[in-house]
């Protein structure tokens, strides 16, 4: 029988100020921002950890994947204060995108805006945590950690 | 794998806003190169044309392209790699051609940036990232080149005015590049200047002179067997080596932010099938789409060590007169960056500068010349080695 537009799922269009895409297999990163948790994949063969979540291992050509928990503090990498936005963001300037590495992976994001620019600098400690955004999109920031 | 040459060069004007459509931009870079080799279309045995789609209203512009040049029934094919688009497509008429499956092919670049308007621009530069999971946070090219310039600050002491440095250089070239859109000079106290354009911020550190500009334009590459270039040419240019690589688009793949690594790799793979070394290139063109980006280039192409490239731009190494001349065309900074064609007018550049006919932009005498063609924020990484020594 054919799929109904009603089946879809279409959960990951939540994720992001804007989301450019809505069907995905890792659909329930969103869930777990949703209880407040950012969360990556991990093969269940080879153990490999991928941030972002993915649904396949390219190692093992197998999709048995588990979650887990992007936990603890990331060194922050490098980062940039954006003065122009795309459109969409434009309400959001200015504002700060990071690369937090965890080691066994690297996590691209926004950087919380209650920090001023002054105060990064490379190699500061930060976490990671899901968020709300004042359009009732989910995401994730990094803050102090 | 046997010889292949450039044996025609040709391009467009970089303008801001080009009065036709794309067919009619592409036939000016074409008319050029055909005329410089002493050919006409039938002498083409097939196309490639190059460009980043986002821009294109048409759909498979290839088509309209080959029917326009006169270049029916011969086969035609589009490819891209983002802002390499056409460096690949010098890659693929290489293949065709020493392959024996070809014999003369034409590589066409072309954008018309201009074809969309500023807010259809605007909204498809939120997807130029990967689109699931960076362009929702609200990325654009110059924040993650911006965060390249951070990193690369923090550990080797690089600092704006180093960065201006490099835009000094391009506007000294660009003011005598004809075909560049931007032909203003640009001076360091115009960066430090707050009430100047130049130094308002874009992406911190960048600031609007570290940024180069949309352009409308088009380039053709010819490229031949060795018997049809020697028949052609009287000054054909070999290809010596042709290196390129890869990169995560997601900047959570990465480990570096000093530099490009798909760039670095890319130039290990042309130098050893070229068989020669960084000392050996008397003549460079880099991605210079912004400032931090070409002394990245010094570095990952071996004319500097790792955090040596804010060194060789202050010391004026790498000016038409300096010990390797990069860029002297006024690179993408000065002359635009029309994202498909760029590849095409970089190798043209080089060409020209091997072949002794750069005019006021030419350096002394070089026999051996690179190219470095970066698509996206090093995600396609392309290194052509070039010489007028068979
Ligand atoms: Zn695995």
């Amino acid at each position: 029988m054919a799929e109904t537009k009603k089946n879809i799922d279409e959960r990951f269009s939540n994720f992001g100020v804007v989301s450019f895409t809505a069907q995905t297999k890792v659909n329930d990163f969103v869930d777990y921002l949703k209880d407040g948790k950012v969360m990556a994949t991990q093969c269940g063969l080879c153990g490999t950890v991928f941030f972002p979540p993915r649904a396949d291992c390219f190692r093992c050509m197998d999709s048995e994947m588990k979650w887990r928990e992007v936990a603890g503090k990331g060194k922050l990498m490098c980062f940039s204060q954006l003065q122009f936005a795309p459109v969409g963001f434009e309400n959001d300037l200015p504002y700060c995108i990071g690369v937090l590495d965890y080691a066994e992976f690297k996590v691209f994001g926004r950087i919380d805006s209650s920090i001023a620019l002054e105060e990064l600098s490379i190699g500061m400690e930060m976490t990671t945590e899901a968020c709300r955004l004042e359009n009732g999109q989910l995401s994730y920031i990094f803050k102090k950690a | 794998m046997k010889k292949t040459a450039i044996i025609g060069v040709g391009q467009s004007n970089f303008v801001r806003n080009y009065p036709g459509s794309i067919r009619e931009l592409a036939f000016d870079g074409f008319k050029e190169a055909v005329k410089d080799a002493g050919a006409e279309a039938g002498d083409i045995d097939a196309s490639v044309i190059c460009s980043a789609p986002e821009y294109d209203k048409q759909r498979s512009p290839a088509a309209v392209i080959a029917e326009h040049l006169g270049l029916n029934s011969q086969p035609t094919f589009y490819v891209e790699t983002l802002c390499s688009s056409s460096s690949t497509g010098l890659k693929m008429a290489h293949a065709m051609v020493a392959s024996g499956l070809h014999e003369v092919v034409a590589v066409l670049g072309f954008q018309k940036m201009s074809e969309i308007s500023s807010s259809e621009s605007q909204e498809r530069m939120g997807r130029g990232a990967d689109i699931q999971w960076e362009s929702p946070f609200g990325t654009m090219m110059p924040a993650y080149y911006a965060m390249h310039a951070q990193a690369h600050m923090d550990r080797y002491g690089t600092t704006p005015d180093d960065l201006a440095a490099v835009r000094v250089k391009a506007s000294t070239y660009g003011q005598i590049n004809d075909r560049a859109v931007y032909r203003k000079a640009i001076t360091p106290d115009m960066f430090n200047d707050s009430s100047n354009k130049i130094a308002n911020p874009v992406s911190s550190p960048l600031r609007v002179g570290d940024c180069c500009a949309n352009a409308d334009g088009s380039s053709c590459i010819i490229v031949a067997n060795a018997e049809k270039a020697k028949a052609f040419s009287k000054k054909p240019i070999w290809i010596l080596g042709l290196g390129a690589a890869s990169a995560s688009v997601n900047m959570s793949g990465r480990d570096l932010f000093t530099g490009l690594g798909a760039a670095g790799q890319a130039a290990g793979r042309a130098y050893a099938m070229a068989g020669v070394g960084p000392g050996q290139i008397d003549v460079a063109e880099v991605h210079d789409c912004f400032t931090i980006a070409e002394i990245m280039a010094y570095e990952n192409l071996g004319f500097a060590e790792p955090g040596g490239g804010n060194e060789l731009i202050r010391s004026k190494e790498t000016y038409k007169e300096g010990s390797i001349p990069v860029n002297v065309d006024g690179g993408l900074l000065s002359k635009g960056h029309p994202i498909g064609a760029t590849g095409g007018s970089q190798l043209r550049t080089i060409v020209l500068q091997l072949r002794g006919e750069a005019g006021e932009m030419q350096v002394k005498d070089p026999q051996i010349g690179l190219v470095h063609n970066i698509g996206g924020v090093g995600i396609y990484g392309n290194v052509t080695i070039l010489s007028n020594q068979y």
